[in-house]
């Protein structure tokens, strides 16, 4: 399908995020098998699935780390996602938060801040940056934000489970991403954190699209308005949380079992 | 005391005669006394005259030297065959300040001394005051050419080949008649076909006067030499091909010769060509063989581990020392030596390896860099205990009789014993170490460590215990990898050092924890080495295979065989 | 807030000891030339010709030790083929001081080298063209390495080469031109290299005064490399590069071409360790393929992790204590040398993961 194809069809209208017939396969096992999806402008959408449905997979596809067998992926209308790199898809705007909290550790909070912040990339640039007084302060807004102000020159290595899951939103923040991809980001927290973490990532959409993969279904219920369920690398079942649950098809395959 | 002449024959032809029954047939004892006729001339031989002929080559002249050993081959004297024999295999001595002919023994080892006439052992073991029998080249062919004429006679058909391949391409007419009435009673199919080459090249070396008048015959010799690979065939060939050409006119027969020689020639080349491939193939299979047997202990440790074992090289260096010094402590047991080293090398190895992981290692799992280093320290460490304790100076393992010499197939090729064997246990390792991690309990909990350690301690693996076994079973197979490298090089300190960086090639094109990538990979660079020395020279091709690998890492960053999945993302 | 706020502890200590290392090789810059040159021969402090190229040879390993943990202590490359970019700096510089011999050789063939007219070559090879000329040999001694630098780096980089791999190749790397530089085929002196040299700039090699003045040039070079290096260290790109370290998919994951920054710091890296090299080939005499040995270029990671890697004056402390070490054991007791080499790098990563720098800054804190 050629990407005037995709621009000129219906599908893609408002649509932030276009996936058509995705198949990844490893090994001979298709941890993807022609996934098509489709995210809206502004949208907070949820997906689940049991382990092994792809979902991962999906979200390396998305931002480059794994590049399918067959299929399309088109992001903001005109960024063909299979041709870019990993580096060039964030620049785009796609910002990935990774189940596994990763931050800089040798570096100090708001050294991690300032990397994550939208700039000019290049070696060159990075040579002679100099932080002007707007980004300056708009570190420091994001140090209040995510409640780190006070430990903005500890090493992220000294941050708990939970700042540094905090310090990593605050880098999506400050990378101001138009699609942002959150793996899991409740793990481990606690009731509280997850509570704080569902009200920021509602926040969140609206101005941007949000992609949720979570397994915690009282999280998701809480949050998501649409909820997508992978299955085997297909997409089993989309819409509301209501209607997806009480899908035959979900049920037999996922909620049917207990997780 | 004078016999007649035919005596004697008769004698040295009775002890035959039974053999010749069992082997050839009659026909054979009479090719027996025909050659005593042709061997015999006017020769008379006794037992004094024996002795004073074997007096003759203590002397200085070369043509009296000569002119003994013809008439000791023409005595047929039971005691000839197996003098001829020693002196030309430079065996043969007086001993000290006596008159008296000894013999080496051959195939026995030192120290066996033999009474040239009676074939008794003696206890004269003397190294020093030898006096050696000097020949010079004629006497050498003299020699062989008497040696040949024996052996064609001989009960034993390889003796027999032997004697054929010493008689091919000499213009003599009367071995040529030799040859033909061997060619009548020779049964072995093998034999037969080398007496007919040999005839062959016979017929095309005979005199051009009486050649013309046999072109068919000579058109059949040349075509039996087509595609022959003895160097005397292409020898003869060539030698017959410059005749014809240079003559003024050229019959049509001789035109047709031309041709025909020339087609023989290119079957030659193009047989020759095939073998020399075949050659390069088995070198390269056995260098190969030799690369896998040092990379699957590191493929073990590099890639079930994730820790790279710089010290791998020194656990090769040790498996070479254990054999060496197993050899020192057996020196009446050569043939077995090497097979007690085996084992030992092995428990040498991998108890230091063991020692490693346990001292060293398991503090450092995580920081693959930092394993790096410090086991690359304990390398020098190892290194430097090796020059103390034995010697900074290479030492040499003898190989025991079966595993030295070449299996000749033909004149065009022939395996090397040595790398057979080395291909037969690096092979045999290989086949071990996939059963005892495919089939056996530990291998299982190898593997699963390998794959998910937080996972397999949950299963109650207990992780250092496989930990430390996985570092030993590496270790102790580059001590087997020793054992095979001193079968083909000196041992010394530097050993591990001279095939880390080979190791290091395999493991990595092979694609880390894969064993089967370990095997894929050290065959295909063995036998690309091999394959690019002809054309590059040994130290241009090993750059060249280095470049490659350099730039196929670049394309494939895990190898042939890369592992897949979320558990490669470690 | 200022930008000295942004400065973390860390770095206020490395501004300490970019004082004390500067200041300390100014020093010797100063005081090496008087003592070596006017204070008379029999004095206690009289520091005769061959102190001063030990110490000349020091400050070269030094600068190979900060070309080292420019990659490895900030960017997590280890490179265990950097002697590679050294030999070749040194095969540049030696390729210059050979054309000065002139006709002044064994075999007096005013154009061709010694072991050219040995070998019976008639005319001088393409390679060598140019090196008549000091500043076009100059220009090599950096793009020579600075070239295999960025293509290799390229490659390796562009293929997300790393970690161990990126170790083993480039020792594989370092080890191919060691092959390659024992053959005569190649044109470089082949297993004896380049050597006999007679002088540079027109300077006598054998002169004090040249030794001294070599020396003070490696001082030199060693403060400005040092000098770069912190300021390329301290800039956005040096965060960036220990962010790399840290956690590279992240990095790419934040939209930065990591490739790129890790390339640009390898060749940085290559090229000072060239310069290093060239420094070092007039002071000992001689470059020859040895230099291209795995085993050297492993055994200069270790300077710098005795030092502290990710500090850059660690790698010169380190260079210079391991080597001073080397030298002083190597004339007491020449076999214990490779143990004690050996327990430096067991003990060095087992006890000291920060380093020499690191035990005293620890104390400091």
């Amino acid at each position: 399908m050629s990407p005037e194809g995709v621009e000129g069809s219906d599908l893609l209208h408002g649509a932030i995020l276009y996936l058509d017939g995705i198949t990844v396969s490893f090994d001979g096992f298709r941890a993807l098998d022609g996934l098509s999806l489709t995210i809206d402008r502004g949208e907070l959408r949820c997906i689940i699935g049991a382990n092994g449905a792809g979902k991962s997979t999906m979200m390396d596809v998305v931002t480059g780390k794994t590049r399918p067998d067959a299929g399309v992926a088109f992001f903001d209308r005109h960024h063909d996602l299979l041709a870019m790199s990993e580096a060039d898809i964030a620049m785009a705007g796609i910002g990935r938060k990774f189940q596994k909290p990763t931050v800089f550790t040798n570096l100090t909070v708001r050294t991690n801040l300032e990397l994550a912040m939208r700039d000019d990339r290049s070696v060159w640039r990075s040579l002679r940056a100099r932080l002007d007084g707007e980004q300056r302060d708009r570190i420091e807004e994001t140090l209040e934000s995510i409640g780190l102000h006070l430990l903005a020159d500890a090493d992220a290595g000294t941050l708990s489970h939970g700042q540094k899951q905090w310090l990593e939103i605050g880098m999506l923040l400050m990378q101001d991403p138009k699609l942002l991809l959150v793996d899991e980001p409740v793990a481990g927290m606690t009731h509280q954190e997850t509570e704080r973490t569902a009200e920021l990532l509602v926040s969140l959409a609206g101005g941007r699209s949000v992609v949720v993969v979570e397994h915690d279904m009282e999280f998701v219920r809480s949050i998501a308005r649409r909820v997508t369920v992978l299955h085997e690398g297909r997409l089993l079942a989309e819409g509301d949380m209501e209607s997806v649950q009480n899908d035959p098809r979900v049920v037999e395959v996922y909620l049917g079992t207990p997780c | 005391m004078h016999r007649p002449v035919s005596t004697y024959v008769t004698f040295s032809c009775h002890h035959r005669i039974g053999a010749a029954l069992r082997g050839g047939g009659v026909q054979r004892t009479l090719l027996c006394l025909a050659l005593a006729l042709v061997f015999g001339g006017a020769a008379r031989a006794s037992t004094d005259g024996f002795e004073s002929m074997l007096g003759e080559l203590a002397g200085k002249s070369f043509r009296r030297k000569s002119e003994a050993i013809q008439a000791i081959a023409d005595s047929g004297h039971p005691a000839a065959p197996r003098i001829l024999r020693a002196l030309l295999e430079s065996r043969a001595f007086f001993a000290p300040e006596s008159e008296r002919l000894l013999l080496d023994v051959a195939d026995s080892g030192e120290g066996v001394v033999v009474d040239a006439i009676t074939g008794e052992a003696t206890r004269v073991a003397f190294e020093s005051g030898r006096r050696k029998i000097v020949l010079n080249n004629a006497m050498r062919r003299l020699l062989r050419s008497l040696v040949a004429r024996a052996g064609l006679a001989s009960r034993d058909p390889r003796e027999r080949r032997q004697a054929i391949k010493e008689l091919m391409g000499r213009d003599d007419p009367e071995i040529q008649a030799l040859l033909r009435e061997a060619l009548e009673i020779e049964q072995a199919r093998d034999v037969r076909s080398l007496l007919e080459t040999a005839i062959a090249i016979g017929a095309l070396r005979e005199d051009d006067a009486d050649a013309g008048s046999d072109a068919e015959a000579r058109l059949r010799a040349i075509e039996a030499l087509s595609g022959s690979l003895h160097n005397e065939s292409r020898i003869a060939l060539d030698g017959l091909l410059t005749r014809l050409e240079s003559r003024q006119s050229k019959s049509s027969e001789e035109e047709a010769q031309i041709g025909a020689i020339r087609e023989a020639i290119d079957a030659i080349d193009r047989r020759k060509v095939g073998f020399e491939i075949l050659e390069t193939l088995f070198f390269g299979v056995s260098l190969g063989f030799v690369l896998v047997l040092a990379a699957i202990g590191l493929a073990i440790t590099f890639g079930v581990m994730g820790v790279i074992n710089m010290a791998h090289g020194e656990m090769i260096m040790l498996g070479a020392y254990s054999t060496w010094s197993v050899q020192q402590l057996m020196p009446h047991h050569l043939e077995s030596s090497v097979l007690v080293a085996i084992p030992v090398a092995f428990l040498v190895s991998a108890l230091v390896g063991v020692a490693i992981e346990r001292g060293v290692v398991r503090f450092l799992y995580g920081r693959p860099l930092e394993t790096l280093l410090a086991t690359f320290g304990i390398s020098l460490f190892l290194q430097q205990s090796v020059r103390t304790i034995f010697s900074p100076l290479n030492r040499a393992v003898a190989s025991p009789s079966w595993m030295s010499g070449q299996w000749v197939l033909n004149d065009a090729f022939a395996l090397n014993y040595n790398r057979l064997w080395i291909i037969v246990f690096s092979a045999l390792v290989f086949a071990a170490l996939i059963g005892v991690l495919h089939r056996t309990r530990l291998g299982l909990q190898i593997r699963a460590v390998a794959q998910n350690r937080a996972m397999a301690r949950a299963m109650g693996v207990r992780g250092a215990r496989i930990d430390a076994i996985t570092f030993g079973l590496g270790s102790g197979i580059a001590g087997l990898a020793g054992v095979a490298l001193s079968q083909l090089t000196n041992v010394g300190p530097n050993l591990g050092q001279a095939h880390i960086v080979d190791s290091f090639m395999v493991v990595v094109f092979g694609g880390v924890g894969n064993l089967w990538g370990t095997l894929v990979a050290g065959l295909t660079l063995g036998v690309t080495n091999k394959l690019l020395e002809p054309f590059a020279g040994a130290v241009l091709a090993k750059i060249l295979v280095l470049v490659f690998i350099i730039l196929f890492i670049q394309r494939r960053p895990r190898g042939l065989f890369p592992q897949q999945g979320r558990s490669a993302e470690a | 807030m200022t930008s000295v706020a942004n400065r973390t502890v860390a770095s206020r200590l490395a501004g300490h000891h970019d004082l004390l290392v500067t200041g300390a090789l100014g020093i010797a810059v100063l005081v090496v030339p008087i003592l070596a040159l006017t204070v008379p021969e029999g004095s206690a402090l009289h520091l005769s010709t061959f102190s001063v190229t030990l110490l000349g040879k020091y400050l070269c390993f030094a600068l190979l030790a900060l070309a080292v943990d420019l990659v490895w202590g900030y960017c997590g490359i280890l490179s265990l083929g950097h002697g590679a970019f050294f030999a070749l700096g040194g095969y540049a510089m030696g390729m210059y001081l050979m054309r000065q011999i002139g006709d002044r050789g064994v075999y007096g063939n005013p154009i061709l080298p010694d072991f050219m007219v040995f070998l019976d070559w008639q005319e001088l090879p393409w390679y060598w063209w140019g090196f008549s000329s000091f500043p076009f040999s100059m220009a090599m001694v950096v793009a020579v390495p600075g070239l295999l630098a960025l293509v290799f780096g390229w490659f390796a980089f562009r293929s997300r080469v790393n970690g161990v791999y990126l170790s083993i190749i480039t020792q594989a790397l370092t080890y191919a031109l060691l092959l390659a530089f024992f053959r005569n085929e190649m044109g470089f002196g082949g297993n004896n290299g380049l050597t006999d040299f007679k002088e540079i700039l027109g300077f006598d090699l054998q002169a004090d005064a040249t030794r001294v003045g070599l020396f003070v040039t490696t001082a030199l070079v060693l403060i400005a490399s040092y000098t770069v290096t912190r300021g390329v260290v301290s800039s956005r790109f040096g965060r960036v590069l220990v962010a790399i370290r840290d956690a590279e998919d992240r990095m790419r994951f934040l939209g930065y071409r990591t490739e790129h920054y890790k390339l640009w710091a390898f060749v940085l890296s290559g090229v000072i360790a060239g310069v290093a090299g060239a420094l070092y080939v007039p002071q000992v005499g001689i470059i020859n393929p040895g230099e291209f040995a795995p085993l050297n270029s492993i055994e200069l990671v270790i300077w710098v992790a005795i030092g502290g890697r990710g500090t850059l004056h660690g790698a010169i402390v380190g260079a210079i204590l391991v080597n001073f070490a080397k030298t002083w054991f190597t004339g007491l007791l020449p076999e214990a040398w490779l143990f004690v080499l050996g327990a430096l790098f067991v003990m060095g990563t087992l006890f000291l993961p920060r380093g020499l720098v690191g035990l005293v800054s620890r104390r400091e804190r």
